[in-house]
């Protein structure tokens, strides 16, 4: 900001809560393990190695999609949260609207996340009672108390309203400090700001439309507008904006182009919300639609290219840092993934793709690159330059934090490979009318990889957990690892 | 305008969302507005109730104490509480129901899916799908038995060995031929799934398909 004002800056303490940044972590890395066990659980039924079957309440079905709900709302949504709580106020050098507010947010985002995975798991098991099945006829509520029928959107009818609230407080609890700031804004602001409005947009659309209002084609439409704004218009834009925070710090360097970012920010929201559809393609939604997606799609991807060559322009020079710093190493790396997975998507949203890939595990590859490889990538790069300073001591091992780099960089991207292929191969199956089930067991091997892939992931996970808790215990750190583990995050 | 506050909000924010939402939602929903939402007692047909009725002969008293005669007011309450244990037990998140016009789609399941098939309340929010491990569904109806979908879901690899599917015992009684409320009723919407066409498909005449295995 102005830098007059240097005198009279208010202090930290009174701007950033940092047990309430401490307590989203932790409530998202909760919400991480609990999704990563309900992937692993679903890896496992596809090999046939599920350990638990026929357990109504473990059935894989229902854990699938506690796996994707809880990595949205539980895991991505708490780190954003607490990424927020920490570089809101120093970017515009003043509170949230209230602390207070801050903490029932906390406190109510925590009800949303475990009502819905309560509704998910327990919900269908209640679906033959009298009063549940005469209520649903009654009010014509899809999914009765339980999941609803649109991916992200299985949130049951009973938490939506709460999950709007919630989302319409946290706008209000951070844009008001965005509101009192003076001068031009961070880059960062932009996409905070415009993520505010979208995140409760997108939700309302998705939450209720197709639920109350639309059916059939309409209600796909909305759909497939829903489940891409929520990547695009709520995880990117956070994502992005707290990369733009964070790299230049740590850096100690300027974002190379502000006329690249500015290309960036406005093409990213011209562009985005325009590509709903291109989730259903081939579907009876009208093909000029389907063009019209298809066409922005490619379009955002050259606007995608423009950010990532803003970053490496950013780091140029200072390449060394990739090596020697850690949470650069997360960003960069992530930024590479998000580079391919956007290009990947240039390409495989065109018909020709589509005709092969569609439905296969192709797609399920992809998604766990962008929301693995890139968004967790990058918040566990914040995470890893954070928590030293909200514990108040530096990372216990180094090399535990490098096994957690390492063993997550190469299982996100072996199984986006390994599911791509088997994209490919299902595709080839199904086209050429063998009977179903060869494309079932010729996915065998592709699965199989896919766990270990998993587990791997897994285990860096469990690699970041216990270096967390032996940090947290002040633990001193082992002989043998180098005692450079703070400089790493600095 | 593209570094301001209100720029940012009300342009990028609400006002790219709404050309969006414009394009993206209010089109389609203005060209299909006169394919009205039908209600579930609309599409209650001849061929599911067929199979409604042909599950109260097989399956008696589990039917009798789940949805007593087999009329058609009872197969609409069939069919929606069929609809919501297919969404909460997540088949949808294996099963599309969609026909694409390409990759032999139609040769393999049936005719290309329209717009008409989707305008009913049962396909709110539209089970369109996006992944399949298991085939598409849409064509389902009519084209195995019963008996064949309860041992199907109490266990699938009874009939299919091969098959990653979960087994679904809660749907049952205990045994394949006992099925519960919410195995009737799921039996009954799957079904339903394409009954609405003038005839069932013969997939038997695919010889690639009926060989062994499928």
């Amino acid at each position: 900001m102005n830098p007059a004002a240097g005198d009279n800056l208010p202090s930290l303490d009174e701007l950033v809560c940092v047990r309430l940044v401490r307590w989203y972590f932790l409530a998202a890395l909760f919400f991480l393990a609990v999704s990563m066990l309900g992937g692993l659980l679903m890896a496992l039924q596809l090999v046939h190695w599920n350990p638990l079957v026929g357990i109504e309440l473990l059935s894989p079905g229902r854990w699938r999609m506690i796996h994707t709900n809880a990595v949205a709302y539980g895991f991505l949504a708490n780190s954003f949260l607490g990424i927020l709580e920490w570089a809101v106020p120093r970017l515009t050098l003043h509170p949230v609207a209230s602390r207070k507010l801050s903490y029932f947010i906390f406190g109510a985002w925590q009800f949303v996340v475990l009502a819905t995975a309560a509704g998910i798991v327990i919900g269908p098991t209640f679906q033959a009672q009298p009063w549940v099945a005469d209520f649903a006829a009654r009010w014509d509520v899809a999914g009765s108390l339980g999941a609803q029928g649109l991916e992200w959107g299985e949130t049951p009818f009973w938490i939506d309203p709460v999950a709007l609230l919630g989302l319409a407080l946290v706008a209000f609890n951070h844009l008001t400090p965005i509101a009192r700031a003076k001068g031009p804004l961070y880059v960062s602001l932009w996409y905070f700001m415009a993520a505010f409005v979208w995140t409760f947009l997108t939700y309302a659309m998705g939450n209720f439309l197709p639920e109350y209002a639309l059916s059939g084609t309409s209600a796909g439409a909305v759909g497939g507008l829903f489940i891409h704004d929520l990547v695009g218009l709520f995880v990117t834009p956070l994502g992005w904006g707290a990369m733009y925070y964070i790299v230049p710090i740590i850096l100690k360097r300027p974002i190379w182009s502000h006329g690249l970012s500015l290309v960036g920010f406005w093409g990213l929201a011209f562009f985005y919300p325009l590509q709903g559809i291109h989730h259903f393609l081939y579907t009876p939604i009208p093909m000029f639609l389907q063009y019209g997606a298809v066409i922005s799609t490619i379009a955002v991807e050259f606007v995608v290219a423009t950010v990532v060559i803003n970053f490496i322009g950013t780091i140029w020079g200072d390449g060394r840092a990739v090596i020697t710093n850690l949470p650069i190493r997360w960003f960069y790396t992530g930024m590479i993934y998000y580079f391919l997975t956007c290009f990947q998507c240039a390409l495989q949203v065109t018909f020709t793709f589509q005709k092969l890939i569609h439905f296969t595990d192709w797609v399920v590859g992809h998604a766990h690159l962008v929301m693995f490889g890139v968004f967790s990538m990058w918040i566990f790069g914040f995470m890893t330059y954070l928590f030293p300073r909200l514990l108040g001591r530096p990372w216990y091992s180094r090399q535990l934090c490098e096994w957690h780099f390492w063993l997550s960089a190469i299982s996100v991207f072996v199984m986006f490979l390994d599911l791509g292929l088997a994209g490919v191969f299902q595709g080839y199956y199904w086209a050429s009318l063998q009977p179903w089930v060869n494309s079932v067991n010729g996915s065998q091997g592709f699965w199989m990889v896919r766990v270990f892939a998993g587990l791997m992931m897994l285990g860096g996970f469990v690699c970041f957990l216990s270096n967390l808790w032996m940090t947290y215990r002040g633990e001193p750190a082992p002989a043998t690892a180098p005692a450079n583990a703070a400089a790493a995050t600095a | 305008m593209f570094e301001s506050k209100a720029g940012i909000v009300f342009i990028a924010g609400i006002g790219f969302f709404a050309l969006a939402f414009l394009s993206n939602v209010i089109v389609p929903v203005l060209m299909f507005r006169d394919l009205p939402e039908q209600k579930v007692e609309e599409v209650v047909n001849d061929q599911v109730l067929f199979q409604f009725t042909d599950l109260s002969k097989r399956y008696p008293e589990a039917f009798r104490d789940a949805f007593g005669e087999p009329t058609a007011e009872h197969c609409a309450d069939a069919l929606r509480l069929g609809r919501d244990v297919y969404i909460g037990e997540g088949c949808w998140h294996c099963h599309s129901q969609f026909v694409r016009p390409v990759s032999n789609e139609s040769l393999r399941f049936g005719a290309v899916s329209e717009t008409w098939e989707y305008q009913n309340s049962l396909q709110r929010p539209v089970m369109f799908g996006t992944r399949r491990v298991g085939p598409d569904l849409s064509r389902e109806g009519g084209r195995h038995a019963n008996d064949w979908h309860a041992v199907h879901f109490y266990k699938p690899q009874i009939i299919a060995p091969d098959s990653p599917m979960p087994q679904y015992p809660w749907l049952f009684d205990g045994a394949p031929d006992k099925p519960n409320k919410r195995g009737v009723a799921l039996i009954t919407y799957v079904q339903w799934l394409g009954s609405w066409l003038d005839s069932y498909p013969y997939y038997e005449e695919l010889q690639s398909i009926t060989s062994e295995g499928y």
